[in-house]
Order: C-alpha cells, then sequence, then structure tokens
C-alpha cells in the first residue's frame, strides 16, 4: 500500500470528454515523489516534443507531494506545471492555500487535463463525481469574482482555483487564482487553463489519507507545532510575514527600483510591512495547517479606487512599490488587486509596465503609441497599463507578451533594460551586487524565480541562515565593497536542491527557511506518513535528479538551447548602480562567464550547459541520457 | 466548560478541524471536523469560528433520545442512535455534522484538543457556571 499518497492520478482529455482514474506507480513515489517531480516526469513523457505551448496540446499538470494535507506544519502546496507560455521550456508554479488537502481527500495525488473543452468550462470535483460543466455564466469574469460566485452556487466548503479575463485573454503572464488572494502567480500557467477553455476547477474532498503510523505522526505533528512556537521567528517574523524583508532588502542594496535601474527605494519606509500592518490589514490569513500565517487580508482605498486585497507581500511589493516606484503601500495594495482580479501575475505585470514607463521616458514609445503619458509613481498610469495589458487592447496587445518579447519587437535598445530570463520576468531581488543570488536567477529553469534558490543571505553574510535571523541582523544601509565571483556555485546548487524539495513534498518551505525549522523533522515526518526509510538525503538526490530533468526539457523543446539563455539582462553587465548601498557595482559579462563556468562545472553540464550523459546516468535519467544522445541533443 | 471562539484570532489555517479528526477518529480527514471556519470573503475579510456550545438543543430534538447529557457534554450514543440527522438540521449553530462514512452525526466531544492544538489562541475552554 502506498502511504500518505491518496494512489491516483485523474486524468481528463477535455477534447475527448474521457475521464480516467489511474493508480499511481510506487516507481513513480520512489524516483519522483511528488508534488514538482511529478510535474517534471509527466510532462517531460507527456509532451509531444515541439508542443506549441499556446495550443490544445499542451499539458497542464496539477500534482500534490506525499505530505500534501498531512498533519504537519504548513503542509497545504500544489504545483501546477505545463509547457511554459512565458519561455517555451518547463514551467512549473505553486500555489499554498487550501486547493491541494481538498483534491487529496477528494482521492487524487495529481491531475492530468489534455485537450480543449468545446466551450468555456470549469471542471467539478466531489470525490468519485467528476464533471465538466458549462462556464458560460462566468466569461470574462474577474477571477475574485469566479470564485465567490461559484462558492455561493457550489458550497462554501469547495476549494477553488480559478483564472481572470487574463487567462482568458492568452495574456503570456496570466495567472492561477485561489481564495480569495492567492496565486500560482508565474510562468503563465493560467493561460494554458484558458487556453484549454478551463475557466475554474472546484474540488470538495471527504476521505482519509492513509497514513503508515497514524499515532506516530500525530504525535510528530504535535510535536512540531511546538518546535516551532519556541523559534524567535513564530512571534518576530510572522506578524508582517513576506514583507517583513523590505527593509532588509532596502538597508543592503538589492531593491528592484525604477526598472531595475537602481537597487535601493527612498521611499522603502512608506511601502514595508509596518505599513501593510498599520494601513492596510484586517486580519492575517493562513494556508492550510500553516501556524506562521504570512498572508495579511486587508482592505485599500486610492484616487483610483478601493478594494479587499490579500497582500501586499513582498514581491508585489518590490515590483509594483520599488520598479514602478508607487509611494504608498495602498496604491501597491490596488495595483495588487488589480492584477488579482483580472488574473496577471503581479512580478511580470509590474515589471511590464516599468519596462513600458522607462520606454517611455526614454522616448522609445509615444504617448499615441501608448494611449495615454505614463510615469513611474503614478497609480493612474500602472492602472492603465494593467487594464491594457489584461485585455490586450490597444498598446496592450504587446505588452500581453512580456517584457522578452515586447522589446524584441520593439527594439530600439530596449531589449537591455527588458529585466528577464528566458522570458520569465525578474523578481524582487537585483544582484548587481550579489552574485550567488545572479546566478541563481540565472539558472532556474522556468526562468527568473527566487523560487528555485535564494541565497541573498549568503552573499550578504556568507552562509546561509533562516530570513528571520537576517532581518534581525540588520541591513546596515551603509557602502558595500564589491562581492567575490569565485566560488559561488555551490551555495546555489544546494539551495537549488533543498527548495524544490518542498516543491515535490508538497508543503510550504517557509518554516524551515523563515524560522528555521530543521529538516530532520520533515524526515521524521516523511517516514511516519508514507513508512518508506529515506533520509533527507536520499531526498535531496531526488531533488538534484528533477533539476536534471527540467534541465533537459529546456534542451528538447526551445531551440537552440544552451548557455546564451542563462545571461542576465545587459542592464546588469554594464550599467553601473546608479545609488544607495551598491553604488557603482556591476558583473561584467567575464564575471558572469566564470560564475557560469563554474556552475557547469558543479552541475556535470558541458560548457554550453547541457547535462553530460554521464550526469544524467549517475542521477538515473539512464533513459533520457540515450534518447538525447540518440537525437543528437546531447 | 465549554468551547469559546475569539474570531479576530483566526486565520483560517484549520488545524483544529485537523486534530478534531485525528482525536475523536485518528483519521487525517479535516471533514470528520465537529467544528467549522467560516471564510468571509472578500468582504467583510474574516474568519467566523463555529462551534458547539453544548447547548442540548441536539437533544431536545432527539426522537429517540439517543443525546444524553454526561458531565456538562452532550453525548449521542451510537447504540440508540437511528441516523435520521435530524439533530444535524436543528442545530442552530450548523456544528453537527453528517458524513459519508458514518451512519450516526459527529458532534463536539468537548475533548478540547482544539484549544491545544491551535496555534493563535483562537479557542478557549471557559468554565461556563
Amino acid at each position: 500500500m502506498l502511504y500518505g499518497y491518496a494512489g491516483t492520478i485523474l486524468r481528463i482529455d477535455l477534447s475527448k470528454g474521457r475521464i480516467d482514474k489511474s493508480p499511481i506507480s510506487k516507481e513513480m513515489t520512489d524516483k519522483f515523489l511528488g508534488g514538482r517531480g511529478f510535474v517534471a516526469k509527466i510532462l517531460y513523457d507527456e509532451i509531444p516534443p515541439g508542443t506549441d505551448p499556446y495550443s490544445e496540446d499542451n499539458i497542464f499538470v496539477a500534482a500534490t507531494g506525499p505530505l500534501t494535507g498531512h498533519f504537519l506544519p504548513a503542509s497545504g502546496k500544489i504545483h501546477f506545471g505545463a509547457k511554459s507560455p512565458a519561455t517555451g521550456g518547463y514551467a512549473d508554479s505553486n500555489m499554498g492555500g487550501h486547493f491541494g488537502p481538498a483534491l487529496k481527500y477528494a482521492g487524487y495525488d495529481a491531475l492530468v487535463i489534455k485537450g480543449k473543452a468545446e466551450e468555456l468550462s470549469y471542471l467539478f470535483i466531489e470525490d468519485d463525481t467528476i464533471e465538466i460543466r458549462s462556464a458560460a455564466a462566468y466569461l470574462g469574469m474577474g477571477a475574485i469574482e469566479t470564485e465567490t460566485r461559484l462558492k455561493k452556487d457550489l458550497g462554501n466548503n469547495f476549494q477553488i482555483i480559478t483564472i481572470g479575463p487574463a487567462g482568458e485573454n492568452r495574456v503570456r503572464f496570466a495567472c492561477i487564482s485561489h481564495d480569495f488572494g492567492r496565486q500560482a502567480g508565474r510562468t503563465g500557467i493560467g493561460v494554458v487553463m484558458g487556453n484549454k477553455n478551463i475557466k475554474a476547477i472546484a474540488v470538495k474532498g471527504t476521505n482519509a489519507l492513509s497514513v503508515f503510523d497514524i499515532e506516530g505522526a500525530y504525535a510528530k505533528g504535535r510535536e512540531s507545532y511546538q518546535i516551532i512556537a519556541r523559534k524567535p521567528g513564530f512571534k518576530g517574523w510572522t506578524p508582517e510575514g513576506t514583507a517583513g524583508i523590505t527593509d532588509w532588502v532596502n538597508e543592503v542594496g538589492a531593491f528592484p527600483t525604477r526598472n531595475f535601474q537602481t537597487s535601493f527605494a527612498e521611499h522603502y519606509k512608506d511601502i514595508n510591512g509596518k505599513a501593510v500592518i498599520d494601513k492596510l490589514k484586517i486580519t492575517d490569513k493562513g494556508c492550510f495547517l500553516c501556524p506562521t500565517p504570512c498572508g495579511k487580508y486587508g482592505h485599500t482605498k486610492t484616487k483610483s479606487g478601493a478594494a479587499y486585497v490579500e497582500g501586499p507581500e513582498y514581491e508585489s511589493i518590490a515590483l509594483f512599490g520599488g520598479s514602478c516606484m508607487l509611494n504608498t503601500i495602498e496604491d501597491v495594495a490596488y495595483a495588487n488587486y488589480l492584477c488579482d482580479e483580472l488574473g496577471l501575475d503581479t512580478i511580470s505585470a509590474a515589471s511590464v509596465a516599468a519596462w513600458t514607463i522607462e520606454c517611455f521616458e526614454k522616448g522609445l514609445l509615444t504617448r499615441e503609441e501608448i494611449g495615454r503619458e505614463v510615469k513611474f509613481g503614478d497609480l493612474e498610469s500602472v492602472v492603465y497599463l494593467i487594464e491594457q495589458m489584461s485585455s490586450r487592447k490597444g498598446i496592450g496587445d504587446l505588452l500581453a507578451e512580456g517584457v522578452k518579447v515586447a522589446s524584441q519587437k520593439l527594439g530600439k535598445g530596449s531589449e537591455a533594460f527588458a529585466i528577464h530570463v528566458k522570458g520569465l520576468e525578474w523578481t524582487g531581488y537585483e544582484c548587481r551586487n550579489a552574485p550567488a543570488m545572479m546566478l541563481a536567477y540565472m539558472t532556474a529553469d522556468i526562468g527568473a524565480h527566487h523560487n528555485r534558490a535564494w541565497v541573498l543571505g549568503y552573499d550578504i553574510v556568507g552562509e546561509s541562515t533562516d530570513v528571520h535571523a537576517l532581518i534581525e541582523s540588520g541591513g546596515g544601509g551603509g557602502k558595500l565593497p564589491k562581492a567575490a565571483i569565485t566560488g559561488k556555485s555551490r551555495a546555489v546548487i544546494d539551495s537549488q536542491h533543498t527548495r524544490p524539495l518542498f516543491d515535490a513534498l508538497g508543503i510550504c518551505r517557509l518554516q524551515m527557511m523563515e524560522l528555521g525549522f530543521e529538516v530532520k523533522h520533515y524526515q521524521q515526518l516523511y517516514k511516519l506518513i508514507t513508512g518508506v526509510d529515506k533520509t533527507w538525503s536520499d531526498m535531496i538526490d531526488i531533488s538534484e535528479k528533477i533539476w536534471h530533468l527540467t534541465r533537459a526539457f529546456n534542451v528538447r523543446e526551445i531551440k537552440g538551447f544552451g548557455r546564451s539563455f542563462d545571461y542576465p539582462p545587459a542592464r546588469f553587465m554594464e550599467e553601473p548602480v546608479p545609488s544607495g548601498p551598491n553604488e557603482g557595482h556591476y558583473l561584467t559579462r567575464a564575471e558572469v562567464d566564470v560564475l557560469l563556468d563554474e556552475y557547469y562545472t558543479a552541475r556535470g553540464w558541458d560548457k554550453n550547459g547541457i547535462p553530460t550523459k554521464e550526469t544524467l546516468k549517475r542521477v538515473g535519467l539512464d533513459a533520457l541520457a540515450d534518447a538525447m544522445e540518440a537525437k543528437g541533443t546531447r | 466548560m465549554e468551547l469559546k471562539a475569539i474570531h479576530e484570532n483566526c486565520s483560517g489555517c484549520g488545524i483544529c478541524l485537523m486534530v478534531c479528526a485525528l482525536e475523536n477518529f485518528r483519521e487525517v480527514n479535516p471533514s470528520k471536523a465537529a467544528l467549522r471556519i467560516e471564510g468571509r470573503f472578500p468582504a467583510p475579510g474574516d474568519y467566523r469560528i463555529h462551534l458547539c456550545d453544548q447547548c442540548g438543543q441536539c437533544a431536545e430534538a432527539c426522537p429517540v433520545e439517543a443525546i444524553h447529557l454526561e458531565n456538562g457534554i452532550y453525548i449521542i450514543h451510537e447504540e440508540e442512535c437511528t441516523g435520521c440527522m435530524i439533530c444535524v438540521e436543528e442545530c442552530p449553530n450548523g456544528v453537527l455534522f453528517e458524513h459519508k462514512s458514518m451512519e450516526m452525526p459527529i458532534k463536539c466531544t468537548l475533548c478540547g484538543e482544539c484549544v491545544d492544538a491551535c496555534p493563535r489562541d483562537a479557542l478557549q475552554l471557559v468554565n461556563n457556571r
């Protein structure tokens, strides 16, 4: 018996109207654990090579992990995946909330959707009952409004994911929304749902999960909460959540400001975690079984409108407050709300807006082309751009492509300040004097995202430590010396294995990363729940295997993929930071090459960044190594 | 003793639901909990905890008198319960539950595990005398 898992993969072919429930294999769970591991394996095996990510041949996967839904801190994660609308390569995006556990209680570890429904539809899943229902009534409706309506229609005990108009309008950075403010934001995963004519998925599950040692797991779960309650971050980090890092990131000169022109925003105290609490917050909003809720639900009132909104969390603060220079937390929160309702990833949408404003300032886009004057720090400009891009109206048709494609189409040198890697917009850490973090962004499989590795603490203090300790230690705010370039790859690789392992286990990493909850407890919980005796080191090895698998997917799917796809934007290699703690610093192209050379060597990839046959075989991807060799991609 | 909710402390995480099901059924299955959390979103943007205050209306409603007051707690006697679920309908707080795996309703036994487990002190056991 497969303890811990629900035991079944639910497969739905929308074109054929076929629903299939197949048992999950022991081999699959042993080799790929779950979550991100299942996503990577299913995509590699089942997406026909060369598939257009916008076509109905793309596959949408939603996968939980062995620990999802079990009694341990923050076990509510689910992982979505597809061929990436953002990059054309591997995509996944994960989400907290309560949807993943509900899917598992309904009896399914993973959901695989192929084909396309004839009309806009939603999936109804209540234990054994699976139905594809019309969503015509929700056409063009906001993501939050759709969830509100569906909960009213189906009952409050359904867990629901939705897309907004952006997902219906083929916007490359459309997101999935859930629980009135949680998102699987990145890689354009929402447009994959939209292209399949799936507006929403509603799930209710009432089954028990099997547990190998129920008494032991119950006791260990209780102990885990007691341990976390004694961590300094339990009371120190929780009140502000992720927004609490805003001060520190500014004081170490890593805050994306004015479309990453600089790395320090003078007004950061007006948009920090304290501002969220003082000006917006109504309640803490927790994900499933989380003792330290980073979600802050509140209300904002601005000249552009008023709204209830979850957040803003740190990334939305960094991109709207820093990159777009919105001056107040109320303005940041309103832009955040608008993205949530229209179904846009706040990170990419803000990055696109900031790029557009810089294009206007430099005279590369005119008032006539944009439709109005746009300025940094102006909420009305940002609201206008968000509405245009979500609807693809006017300039929005260009902007909906994301900064990579939009800058390639516009040209005129705008590519230099299109801040992305591989086509995915960069998240909230400026890295011209943070080479390890820069390398993390450059080599993340989905593009410029911090989820895969967060090593800014390593850059600043030379060691990995929990974020609460970093915040407590303070940023100083003084001028920083230029960081060393060599010797960064090990820290990046370790982080790239550890953080995504949580995504494979189906749980939130923040208990460990932000509070320092030790990995030994996860190892014990895994054994008590599944009955499988894997050490943490064994699981890290699986995480490494998944890393090579997603790289191989990019090699297979992105034409000409290799080293040239791993460079940061020209701005970071040519423009010294003009102000703040890292004034004068940047990485030369030669220094970036040192980072890549060391990383590829440590990874067992060739100089072009392609995994070697020996490496693939070492991590247990023998069949893939043979296939790559046969096709000449290796 | 009775359960009391401090609504403003609740973050909707559902730890109380999980331990309720674990303590009473030894199951990882929050749908078998004997209390419920209502998220009121988007507006007014908060949580309400609905729990059993041992008011006894279930006992009054029970047509076969299968619900008995024992040390201040209303307990359903399994061997007397016919599974008619009238008590579920009559509960003023909506905290008696029907579940597909059970022939009798699920009702709070005032075990207090939810109080102990809540990391935010959103539930309390108070002396009602």
